[in-house]
């Protein structure tokens, strides 16, 4: 007995050093050696400042300023709009201000909720009044599930091709674009299936909206 | 549903036997004491841990010491994980380590945290980037990680060497056996993976949270940390526990449609191997063939429902307007809790293959999965984790399910049952019913609770302060997920507080991390011991070779005995409760 809990003892003592600090240092090491980018984050900058990871997702939206000068709060959140000139990314629940990546959360909606409902009309509802001036004949039959429904990670970084392209007549109009320039781009930023069947295609949204920017020089 | 979504599943089922098939041999031969390539490299190192640890190699164990092993060392574990957890704050942990100098859990949390990955569950009631230093999640948690996935392993092993045992009651040593697993299973392949996981996007690095100036001047604060290191190991022990909060759908964890494709291998391939290493070292194949054909079938059929329900939508959804056929490019379906990259054909099968073994990982919210969607991970569950299952815990419970599938067809042609040359007798047949009911015994008793108490009701989410069917899903999901070891969550169950998101202690609720705890060392632990005494009683039998009269165990009609058997007793068990919430929720487009 005395023989095996020293053996335990011992055991435990040494696979932790093993395996919680050679194995991890030692893929570190070589990550950083072989993959730097992307053992970091993939970051992407913009005259040297962060903009954030071309896998993170960000919302394009800013505050919305009340009558007071301050910006305004609804159940103790910051409330933003999105700003147009830019393509949205998909809803997200993070708590603190949506796609907070220091908390990644679930928005936990369940299938036969009554407040599931309401979140989705609500979204869809505002995709609609965000689209329709710049896209007429967009119907709620039209409209993508992604860009309606909150996504697992709530920091989801892509969307799907349908919404971009809803979304492009908006930029477009708003950048003084041809259509097609914006198509091209998001044909461009797309990243297509895992290994040609798995997944779904998908258009990088932080990217495109960089390469917009680049396009157009960021403002309208 | 789209033909991609289809060939999806199809090709992984595919790829997945074409791996397991060579591992199996290759585990068959570690375990056997051949030498293989990697001995090359492993055999200097292992001898030295066999010294360092004073384990005499030639010390063979009978059942009850090889036990006695495995309950000593977890608990070591046990105890060197919760000292980790409450002081991952203390004055020795270097700030690099610690950068957002997060408090250690309250003895409550830690106390479930711990229970849940010593045990192989990797239930988190805490939210990784907000609560647990890189400290703490390399040397608490990727240990366990490791050692869990090795326990289950050997137990499985040491089951096998019972059933072919021609002499004495010998089941190996415990030493051997784990440092085996650890060099010559998990380690090549966790750092091949985890390199292979870096190279497509996910992260491993010790730099403090970023701030990011986002395009339109907001800022964003981005959680960083050795992701990848514990990313790998995560899937490859069936463990389960993100080190995100959102686990596998974290892009930081499953960049890309690929990692998520290389993250469902890495799941399923010791599970699946571990079947082959079975048929292996019974000396017939077939034996082997047999059950994992039992085990593709049922994966499938899981995997089938969940695409089906999930492309279908939700009641939710469709009350909101919102169109979910697939239409121009868009898949359509619930994409609620689902990322784009992946869809629906891949989160459903990420999903399912996370429920069928007892890893528990997600790629998409289980809680926003439809009625029958989420029904399925909940039925995998109540298969007691024996399609496929857990590293290890699947082999040996589905190896449980056999001799109760032999005993039942012997009963019904009237022979005495022989398995592999044993005589099945009434001990064996007691212990391996014994160890088949625990998991549920434990997950309905905990349930129960849960729900008829005050205290237990406290963590049940409500729907503007009605309690719903939902409710009851994420509380009956909850200790069924805890009892089979597994995991995953329907996350609307509340087990801690976090007052402030973003950067703050949680603290627990008691009763329900209590609960969870004890329902996940009673069902990981006494099954073990049953799994072990059966071993220990069939090593010690004589072996007659099969006769013209011995119902064959390695041909198609006792593959279907035994999904019979492994059905009834799942759904005989589960069926009320499954009734009460996800079926109900399933059959209705109302709204609560």
């Amino acid at each position: 007995m005395r023989r095996e809990i020293v053996t335990a003892a011992i055991a435990i003592v040494v696979f932790t050093v093993l395996l919680g600090l050679v194995y991890p240092l030692l893929i570190t090491g070589v990550s950083q050696v072989a993959f730097p980018g992307n053992a970091d984050g993939q970051k992407l900058y913009v005259n040297g400042r962060l903009v954030g990871s071309k896998v993170i997702g960000q919302p394009f939206t800013t505050p919305v300023i009340g009558k007071n000068g301050k910006p305004e709060e609804k159940e103790e959140e910051v409330v933003t709009e999105p700003v147009k000139r830019y393509f949205q990314s998909r809803p997200s629940a993070t708590e603190g201000g949506a796609y907070n990546a220091a908390a990644s959360a679930f928005s936990n909606r369940g299938p036969n909720s009554k407040l599931t409902a309401e979140a989705d009309a609500e979204n869809l509802k505002a995709y609609l009044e965000l689209e329709k001036p710049f896209d007429p004949t967009l119907s709620a039959a039209q409209v993508p599930v992604d860009a309606v429904n909150t996504s697992g990670s709530n920091l989801d970084p892509q969307i799907s091709q349908p919404n971009a392209r809803i979304q492009a007549h908006r930029v477009a109009a708003l950048r003084h674009l041809p259509l097609a320039a914006v198509d091209s781009l998001i044909a461009k930023y797309t990243s297509g299936r895992g290994l040609g069947f798995a997944g779904e295609p998908a258009v990088d949204v932080l990217e495109l909206n960089l390469a917009l920017d680049r396009l157009s020089g960021g403002k309208t | 549903m789209t033909f991609t979504g289809w060939l999806t599943i199809v090709l992984f089922a595919v790829a997945l036997t074409a791996l397991a098939l060579p591992l199996g041999g290759y585990m068959a031969k570690v375990y056997t004491g051949q030498r293989v390539l990697l001995s090359t490299l492993f055999a200097g190192p292992e001898r030295f841990l066999y010294k360092l640890l004073r384990v005499d190699t030639n010390r063979e164990q009978d059942w009850k010491a090889y036990a006695k092993s495995l309950i000593i060392f977890s608990l070591a574990g046990w105890l060197l994980l919760y000292l980790i957890l409450r002081t991952q704050n203390a004055f020795y942990v270097p700030h690099a380590l610690n950068p957002l100098d997060f408090k250690s859990g309250t003895w409550n949390l830690t106390f479930n945290t711990t229970s849940s990955f010593v045990t192989n569950t990797n239930w988190q009631y805490y939210g990784g980037e907000t609560t647990l230093s890189y400290l703490s999640q390399m040397i608490g948690l990727t240990v366990q990680n490791w050692l869990s996935a090795g326990v289950g392993i050997v137990v499985a092993v040491a089951l096998v060497r019972g059933i072919i045992g021609r002499s004495g009651k010998s089941l190996g040593n415990f030493w051997q056996d784990l440092v085996r697993t650890v060099l010559y299973v998990l380690t090549p392949i966790s750092v091949l993976g985890a390199l292979v996981l870096v190279s497509q996007g996910v992260i491993q690095n010790f730099s403090h949270y970023l701030t990011a100036h986002t395009v339109t001047g907001l800022t964003q604060s981005i959680a960083m940390g050795p992701v990848a290191s514990q990313e790998v190991i995560k899937e490859l022990g069936t463990n389960g526990g993100g080190f995100f909060n959102v686990n596998s759908a974290h892009p930081f964890e499953n960049p890309t449609a690929f990692t998520n494709l290389f993250e469902m291998l890495l799941v399923l391939i010791i599970p699946a191997a571990l079947v082959f290493m079975y048929g292996r070292m019974t000396g017939n194949r077939r034996q082997g063939y047999a059950i994992y054909g039992v085990m593709m079938f049922m994966f499938l059929a899981a995997a089938a429902v969940a695409y089906i329900a999930e492309a279908h939508g939700s009641p939710a959804q469709h009350a909101a307007g919102i169109h979910t056929h697939v239409l121009g490019g868009s898949v359509g379906g619930n994409m609620e809790g689902k990322e784009q990259r992946f869809g629906i054909a891949a989160s459903a099968l990420f999903d399912t293959v996370t429920t069928v073994t007892s890893c528990g990982a997600v790629n998409s919210a289980i809680e926003s999965f439809t009625g029958i969607g989420g029904a399925v991970p909940m039925a995998n569950l109540s298969a007691s984790e024996v399609i496929f299952g857990g590293v290890g815990t699947g082999l040996y419970s589905m190896l449980l399910y056999v001799l109760l599938a032999v005993f039942i067809g012997g009963l019904m042609v009237g022979r005495t049952p022989e398995w592999l040359g044993k005589k099945i007798e009434a001990r064996e047949i007691k212990l391996a019913g014994l160890g088949v009911l625990i998991t549920p015994l434990a997950a309905l008793f905990c349930t129960a609770m849960a729900t008829a108490t005050k205290a237990g009701r406290a963590s049940i989410s409500e729907v503007a302060g009605v309690k719903t069917p939902q409710g009851f899903s994420e509380s009956f999901y909850a200790y069924l997920s805890q009892a089979n070891n597994n995991g995953s969550a329907f996350a609307g169950y509340t087990g801690y507080i976090q007052p402030n998101a973003g950067n703050a202690g949680a603290h627990g609720v008691t009763f329900a991390d209590l609960l969870g705890g004890f329902d996940m060392l009673v069902a990981r632990y006494l099954p073990i011991l049953f799994v072990l005494a059966v071993a220990g009683a069939l090593a010690g039998k004589r072996f007659t070779p099969a006769g013209l009269g011995t119902m064959r165990t390695d041909n198609p009609t006792f593959a279907v005995l035994l999904i019979g058997v492994v059905v009834l007793v799942g759904a005989l068990t589960f069926f009320p409760a499954l009734l009460l919430g996800p079926i109900v929720q399933g059959l209705t487009g109302h709204l609560y």
